[in-house]
């Protein structure tokens, strides 16, 4: 979902570009109240796994491939702060060093994967949280769902951009249709990735993950 | 099992650095989904060449090394050195300094 130079036209992508530089200065804000020294080490971690497993697109329906965006996994282990900032480092450094998504674009895609990816999951996440029992298991659950939606969520936000300002004439509707199916099948495989990985956090270091309130001992009961 | 930091940040890396040195070269070439859509709608014609497509790691190879798997592999662990390097420092700016402990 790297947004090539040209689909979208410049002064939508400048847009973006300030609409997402705007989330960014907020996500700074928040990441530094929520980030100790014990999470700042662990944003970092996730920023490096999720570039890892951004290289390794997994064949999905016809000739298409998907790969993992990691706003989900980031937004469980660390918080949808720092998660922001670690999707916003791996996008620049895939677009200034392996030509992986355009120069004038980057803003579009920062504000689909880092920004829309990150919040919608969030919300998700914590309306999963509230209904779910306070297990485990259920959290799995809820990373599982609240991944799996933060993918087309992030196709839907290109269909917006291209609605915009897009460089052709072909319809919206076409474009959301060709757009949304194949990011479901892809947002499977994400979510099957992000459940994995939390799920193995969790084992190891459950105290570490944002998503997870290891403080509060299992019998007390939240409002 | 709780693991120790140390334990837990080591295998994180080595995970990562295996991921995008190793397997990265049994990734599927296919477009992606994005890729597919603009081209069964029409649109990949208006798609640019990027600006730095030249670059030694454009499309994350190694420019000049003839391998594939060393290729992407060489490229990826630099792209996970990168990331580390960058990412840590720039979170270690960020957070909150625990109280007392500066020396």
């Amino acid at each position: 979902m790297h947004i090539p130079d040209g689909f979208i036209d410049i002064p939508t992508s400048a847009a973006f570009a300030a609409a997402s530089s705007v989330a960014v200065a907020g996500a700074v804000k928040g990441a530094r109240k929520q980030l100790s020294e014990q999470s700042a080490p662990l944003a970092g971690l996730t920023a490096v796994f999720i570039f890892a497993v951004q290289m390794l697109n997994f064949p999905i329906a016809a000739g298409t491939s998907g790969h993992l965006i990691g706003a989900a996994l980031a937004m469980v282990l660390v918080g949808p702060y720092a998660a922001t900032l670690a999707l916003v480092v791996v996008l620049i450094i895939q677009a200034f060093l392996f030509a992986d998504g355009g120069l004038t674009a980057l803003g579009l895609s920062i504000f689909n994967m880092a920004v829309i990816s990150v919040w919608v999951s969030f919300i998700v996440f914590m309306i999963l949280k509230k209904i779910l029992p306070k297990k485990k298991s259920w959290l799995v659950v809820a990373t599982f769902i609240s991944a799996l939606i933060s993918v087309p969520a992030a196709a839907i936000g290109f269909v917006i951009q291209y609605a915009i300002g897009a460089n052709a004439t072909f319809s919206v509707g076409t474009v959301l249709n060709a757009m949304v199916g194949s990011h479901i099948l892809i947002g499977i495989g994400e979510a099957i990735i992000t459940a994995l990985t939390v799920s193995a956090v969790l084992a190891s270091r459950s105290d570490l993950v944002f998503g997870w309130d290891s403080k509060n001992s299992p019998l007390e009961i939240r409002s | 099992m709780k693991i120790s930091n140390r334990k837990f940040f080591a295998s994180a890396i080595l995970i990562s650095a295996i991921l995008a040195g190793g397997v990265s070269f049994y990734a599927s070439s296919s477009p992606d989904g994005l890729e597919k859509a603009a081209k069964d709608v029409g649109f990949i014609e208006t798609a640019k060449d990027h600006s730095f497509g030249d670059f030694t790691l454009a499309d994350y190879g190694f420019k000049g090394l003839e391998n594939a798997r060393l290729s992407v592999g060489f490229a990826g662990l630099i792209g996970v050195a990168t990331t580390a390097l960058i990412a840590m420092g720039l979170f270690r700016l960020i957070r909150k300094k625990a109280p007392n402990k500066n020396q």
